[in-house]
């Protein structure tokens, strides 16, 4: 017999969305597991098998000090690492306290903040050990991450592409939010993934899959600014589930500064 | 073969003094671990925590215009983020005075129907049935029982399904605004839906049968039962809350009688109710306290199963989710019948300074939001009280009790029960860290 290829799922921070993912693949679920071993997936089984794993496949970012260890943990221990999600890929929505002072949010929330150990940025795996893959999304896209496990395994490069937001609007022949109805839009710099999503729902896109490749941030915030929307507005839009994407972190200082 | 389990267990034996514990609770949604300490025949310490990171959501609300509240917040949880949806446009709402048309309300109905569809079947089939079938996992129950687990996973597909039609995706929908929604779902695209709903009707009344059937420890507790209450249907957006031990306000007066704490143990503050103490949320207690409002099918199954309105046994929530699951079908398809396409999909908001609530039935229990805004609709202020931190001293306390019925287990079968108790509540740590580690020590 054939030893099937051992696959992890490991949480950091995180709101268990994009593992759930994997779970809401109610098709394909049992047929993967004919072909893979789950070998660690605590969200869903009590069955834990010994790495190294052939796949690890990560959730979340790193927020606390044992954290910031157990990734070089799970690291060794890995032929591939895999992130997946605004969290593991940027230092997803909780990110937005690096912009702040986190002792006073940890006041904010908590009665007895000596209790709470938190590190003072929210910060992306890749920040800390070297990741083979990224796949962005607030949450990630379900597809894509059955793209990417069967790439990994077949030793091909995943086909999810980095165009924007834009590009599939066109493909699917919506009609332009901006354009016809001065909806704000982060679609111009927001990478492909959600095939278009909001736009097709009559609202402008917010950015859950992060910057696109070379990203014109800055051409985008001076349309927003000349249709309408204040600075402080400019700054909110930037800073959501991926504010502390390079792109959209360097574009949300550049208003915050002004 | 069944593998070695995935909990780490140290179990260590002194003199007379035992620890169990488990560092990292599965099936469970997010980060928890149990800490047990025995002596004799006396338990110690029971410890329920949560090691999930904080994320600070209520800090990083401020300063956030009210229309992203619903966006921000559902990324509280992968799981439940309609409920976090649906209680922060409540608020939001409240604070504006905006009142919606029926259509909308149904249609918000309807998508958290669709939630708990998908919420309940993950929980009843893949997270705690197998405990009761003692497998480790959804995966392993199906090369036994490859048609259960084929029915199950086509039944939460049909919950989301009716999450993916009105909120565009099954996690973090994106249709879901104050007001209402952004665009009207099409009428063609729901009556699809009804055929499947039709099928997931007879499958979610198999379902009641095969779980009812299960083996349930005698474990009745003296519960203080929270939930929503309406006069003419089963709650989801909206009602007094109520228990069973008279309590009768209206969401705004929650503040008054429902406290948090901060315990060093665990990085989710605890609720409890004011000289009253720990309390109970979720389908046990809807169901409890909101029977008649169940449908006439949803009534003659619970009496064919045996289960009736004062069920104080937390195991059995399995047949409750599982007839609350029947429901949110029944409820779904009605829904889907009377829907009007044509009609308007948001109403207008007048912005204003102001305080509001909302509370809603999220698949685990009531979750309650409040914001204060200020006259741009800018957040100002951010309280949230996810279903879990409500129901953390009471998985406490059945831990308690509950070891002390089984104290004459090995340390492993004893482990295993303890962690079946944490699961009867559907914990999930994701919501409550604003929550689990178990551990046993065992004297």
């Amino acid at each position: 017999m054939i030893k099937k290829p051992k696959v992890a799922v490991w949480k950091f921070a995180s709101c268990d969305g994009c593992q759930l993912s994997l779970l809401d693949c109610e098709d394909e679920l049992l047929a993967l597991s004919e072909v893979i071993e789950i070998a660690n997936f605590p969200e869903a089984s009590r069955r834990f098998t010994k790495g190294p794993y052939d796949i690890s496949l990560v959730e979340g970012s790193v927020t606390t000090a044992h954290d910031a260890e157990r990734i070089h943990k799970v690291r060794k221990i890995s032929k591939f690492l895999i992130t997946i999600g605004a969290c593991a890929t940027a230092g997803g929505i909780q990110a937005l306290k690096n912009f702040k002072n986190v002792n006073e949010f940890t006041k904010y929330v908590y009665a007895n903040p000596a209790y709470i150990s938190t590190l003072n940025k929210s910060t992306a795996i890749a920040d800390h050990v070297k990741v083979d893959f990224e796949l962005r999304g607030c949450p990630i896209n379900k597809y894509q991450l059955l793209e990417v496990i069967n790439a990994f395994l077949n030793g091909r490069k995943p086909n999810t592409p980095s165009h924007s937001v834009c590009i599939d609007c066109k493909t699917k022949g919506n009609i332009c939010v901006v354009i016809s109805e001065n909806i704000p839009c982060l679609g111009p710099v927001t990478h492909s993934g959600c095939d278009a999503l909001c736009p097709s729902y009559n609202r402008g896109c917010f950015g859950c899959f992060g910057p696109k490749e070379t990203p014109n941030t800055s051409s985008l915030s001076k349309d927003l600014i000349y249709r309408g929307m204040s600075k402080e507005n400019v700054v909110r839009f930037f800073r959501t589930f991926n504010a502390y994407a390079d792109s959209f972190r360097k574009e949300s200082e550049a208003h915050e500064k002004n | 073969m069944r593998m070695p389990i995935v909990l780490e267990k140290k179990v260590k034996h002194m003199k007379k003094t035992k620890i169990l514990k488990v560092e990292y609770l599965t099936r469970v949604e997010g980060e928890g671990a149990m800490f047990i300490k025995i002596e004799g025949e006396k338990v110690k310490e029971v410890k329920f925590n949560i090691f999930e990171p904080p994320r600070f959501f209520e800090a990083f609300l401020r300063g956030r215009n009210y229309y992203e509240a619903p966006d921000i917040t559902a990324r509280i949880c992968g799981i439940c983020p309609v409920a976090y949806q649906m209680s922060s446009i409540h608020a939001m709402e409240n604070i504006f005075n905006t009142k919606l048309p029926n259509h909308l309300r149904e249609l918000r109905r309807l998508l958290y129907c669709g939630e708990w569809i998908e919420s309940h079947t993950l929980h009843i089939y893949m997270l705690h049935a197998p405990d009761f079938l003692g497998y480790d996992d959804a995966i392993e129950l199906a090369k036994d029982h490859p048609q259960i687990v084929e029915k199950a996973l086509k039944l939460k597909k049909i919950g989301n399904e009716i999450v993916n039609l009105i909120g565009g995706r099954e996690i973090h929908p994106i249709n879901v605004k104050v007001g209402g929604f952004y665009k009207m779902p099409s009428k063609k695209n729901m009556l699809e839906l009804n055929e499947k709903l039709k099928w997931a009707r007879d499958i979610s009344i198999e379902t009641i049968k095969l779980v009812s059937k299960f083996e349930f420890p005698d474990f009745e507790q003296d519960y203080h039962f929270v939930a929503l209450r309406n006069e003419n249907e089963y709650p989801f957006n909206e009602g007094r809350l109520v228990s069973n031990k008279g309590l009768d306000i209206s969401i705004k007066e929650y503040e008054k009688y429902f406290f948090e704490e901060h315990v060093e143990h665990s990085n989710a503050l605890h609720s409890f109710i004011k000289d009253k103490g720990n309390y109970f949320v979720g389908p046990l207690a809807r169901f409890n306290l909101n029977f008649d409002n169940l449908t006439k099918t949803c009534k003659e199954i619970a009496k064919e199963v045996g289960i009736n309105r004062n069920c104080k046994n937390p195991f059995q929530s399995i047949i409750v989710r599982s007839i609350e699951n029947l429901f949110a079908i029944e409820e779904a398809m009605r829904i889907i019948n009377n829907y009007d396409e044509k009609l308007e999909p948001n109403v207008n908001i007048k912005i204003t300074a102001g305080v509001g609530m909302g509370c809603t039935e999220a698949p685990r229990g009531i979750l309650y939001h409040r914001y204060k805004v200020d006259e741009k609709g800018i957040i100002i202020e951010a309280k949230i009280v996810p279903p879990t931190s409500q129901n953390q001293k009471t998985i406490e306390e059945d831990l308690r009790k509950f070891v002390i019925q089984n104290i004459h287990l090995n340390d492993e079968k004893l482990t295993w029960k303890l962690e079946q108790a944490i699961r009867n509540y559907d914990p999930c740590i994701s919501c409550a860290t604003h929550f689990l580690k178990l551990k046993i020590e065992k004297l």
